[in-house]
């Protein structure tokens, strides 16, 4: 058991993500810093990649430029390590597979149990590969967060019987469907996964406004909010920190 | 063996959204590959509109200008569209018909793949969109033009390199957004399962016929079958039927660019290494943190970080060879080949032909070599007069 699971014990929780090393890695440090201050209950750090083919353009970028600011595995877990002195918040990264094999799976998980990394989400490692990493995650004690979409439908109850961490529901970027039809489907989508497991269910897609994030933390565990903060940071650079901090702020007095 | 893979390659590293889909892609292939009446469609679509079976063609002239082994071309630039790609395509929207989708997308390198499919399409009445990375829209615009006048859209992709990959990127981020009624048709044996077997398959009546007809013609198998490689869906179908012939040694050629030793190179097996993008474990340029590579040929077919997981399975297993060839070489083969035969091959194809250059004058005139000729060179005339200097309008 991670320290995931912590996370979810202060009311709902919030979920806030940032790109590691955008614009630069003293920024992330600070930003983490921030939001854990502002009251997030968990940040979910991405690693960057080249081609991050299940984000949309905004993190899409901020990857781009986390890599031109030279953002490898290596400098990210020295600055966790420099964050871990400040802040005790549970992380979990958000990163694709291809950096994490070619850091080795034995070394990389290692390194986010000497980080206190609780879990890893792996937008193409679907549940019929989780075994590629399973046993070194198993070894070190850190949750494969699954994530189900709902095009999941038959699938749904297979993944979550299976699932560590918590549960990260995804809607479709594109999805054609519209206010109620949306929130009908979520929650037959968190009431399927809640007949089979007993751990926190979290909702992510493009939730931008307190009233958002106060609408689905009504229906799950907790709310994930990406693009929002990446374009905050995307917007002040360097100086981004106080304002990712207002903004959590905001959005966890929303869902309190 | 896991049905996913080939050895420890292939798998299906893709997002949650899409598996569904991929599951259910990979059932309907299952039903539909020894469905009788979608064989006779296939086939009739093969044989009446792509124009097969291909000639596997004696390279006469080449044959006596080099003085060793005797050179047959299998010729999938006579297929209709002018390459090999319309043989995966026909199959892959005729599947589409079949599971009652309405709209197809691919990605396209050349343009080949694009125009195979935009073609498919007008002929099956499917709507028809396709991803091309800038940078190839420019060096293969008529292709674009052909693609629009076939009544698909093209869509332009900014992101990345602006080549290959990233329109590979697109059209899946694309299919995540719309699988209900859209069907991906992938251009090459990658991405993940059921795409390197089915395309595969698809692929595979190139070394059909092209083994029926050397035993015809020669009474013997070949010793030698050679074809380009990008993500390798010529050479996996040129090699496919010969894979059990362990005396035919199986050639692939990639793309060394402006050199190996440069950074301007697409030679995935021999300066890439072991990774897992775009669906599959495979072979892939990367850097040293696991981030792809820009990869760069003059041939925008070849101009593909990664090759097929079933490739990468040859390649471990010792059953194939992959060898590197520079644009210089494969335009000298471009020109070579044009002059000797009056056949012009697609830049692609020139990668196969110029290493052929190179070993066949060392091989016994009793040998054989087969040279999978996958596409005609019309679209790369513009862009090989440039490379010689010489600005023509298209």
């Amino acid at each position: 058991m991670s320290n995931i699971k912590s996370a979810f014990k202060n009311g709902k929780a919030f979920i806030g993500f940032l790109t590691a090393g955008d614009p630069d890695l003293k920024t992330t440090k600070e930003c983490i810093i921030a939001m854990a201050e502002a009251g997030a209950d968990l940040i979910q750090i991405g690693i960057p990649f080249s081609d991050p083919i299940a984000e949309g353009s905004v993190i899409q970028n901020s990857n781009i430029r986390a890599l031109i600011s030279a953002t490898h595995i290596e400098n990210i877990f020295e600055t966790l390590k420099s964050v871990r002195t400040k802040t005790d918040i549970p992380v979990v990264f958000h990163t694709y597979i291809n950096p994490v094999f070619n850091y080795g799976y034995e070394a990389f998980f290692k390194d986010c149990n000497n980080t206190n990394v609780g879990g890893i989400i792996i937008p193409d490692l679907p549940f019929e590969e989780k075994k590629e990493i399973q046993q070194y995650t198993d070894k070190y004690n850190i949750d494969i967060i699954s994530l189900i979409a709902p095009t999941s439908v038959s699938r749904i109850r297979t993944i979550a019987m299976d699932a560590e961490g918590f549960v990260y529901i995804v809607l479709s970027r594109g999805t054609t469907k519209v206010g109620n039809e949306i929130i009908t489907e979520v929650e037959s989508i968190v009431k399927l996964v809640k007949e089979v497991t007993q751990i926190p269910v979290a909702i992510g897609f493009g939730i931008n406004t307190p009233e958002q994030a106060k609408y689905f933390s009504q229906i799950a565990d907790g709310v994930i909010v990406g693009s929002s903060i990446v374009k905050i940071v995307e917007k002040y650079g360097k100086d981004s920190p106080e304002y990712v901090y207002d903004y959590v702020q905001k959005m966890k007095k929303a869902i309190s | 063996m896991n049905k996913t893979k080939f050895g420890q390659f292939g798998g299906q590293y893709v997002p949650e959204i899409l598996m569904t889909e991929i599951i259910n892609l990979e059932k309907t292939y299952e039903q539909l590959k020894n469905d009788e009446k979608f064989n006779q469609d296939l086939n009739d679509l093969l044989r009446n509109y792509a124009g097969r079976p291909s000639l596997l063609y004696y390279a006469k002239n080449m044959t006596e200008d080099l003085g060793g082994a005797k050179i047959y071309l299998k010729r999938e630039d006579l297929n209709h569209t002018g390459s090999h790609k319309i043989n995966n395509v026909l199959g892959q929207a005729l599947m589409a018909k079949y599971m009652g989708k309405k709209r197809v997308i691919a990605e396209t390198g050349a343009g080949q793949h694009g125009v195979a499919t935009a073609t498919a399409a007008a002929l099956l009445g499917l709507e028809c969109e396709i991803f091309m990375g800038r940078e190839d829209t420019i060096r293969q615009s008529l292709n674009v033009y052909r693609m629009e006048l076939l009544g698909a859209k093209v869509h332009t992709v900014m992101t990345g390199t602006q080549t290959l990959k990233d329109a590979v990127n697109e059209a899946m981020r694309e299919w995540a957004l719309r699988t209900d009624d859209t069907f991906y048709v992938l251009g090459s044996v990658m991405g993940p399962h059921p795409f390197p077997t089915i395309v595969r398959d698809f692929q595979s009546v190139i070394s059909k016929e092209a083994r029926a007809q050397i035993l015809e013609l020669e009474n013997r198998l070949p010793d030698v079958v050679m074809a380009c490689v990008g993500g390798g869906s010529n050479a996996m179908g040129a090699f496919y039927n010969f894979i059990n012939d362990n005396d035919v040694r199986l050639i692939g050629c990639e793309a060394a660019g402006l050199g190996i030793d440069t950074d301007k190179h697409a030679a995935t097996v021999t300066k890439g290494k072991p990774g897992i993008f775009h669906g599959m474990k495979s072979i892939f340029c990367q850097d040293k943190y696991g981030q792809i590579s820009p990869v760069y040929s003059i041939s925008a077919g070849l101009d593909y970080p990664g090759i097929g997981p079933e490739h990468a399975y040859l390649h471990q297993t010792g059953r194939a060879e992959y060898v590197a060839v520079t644009d210089d070489e494969a335009v000298n083969a471009f020109e070579y080949l044009s002059r000797t035969e009056g056949i012009i091959p697609a830049i692609e194809s020139a990668h196969a032909i110029a290493h052929a250059l190179k070993i066949v004058p060392e091989m016994d005139k009793d040998k054989i070599v087969i040279i999978c000729l996958s596409g005609r060179g019309d679209k790369d005339a513009a862009l090989i007069a440039k490379y010689r200097g010489r600005i023509i309008n298209e």
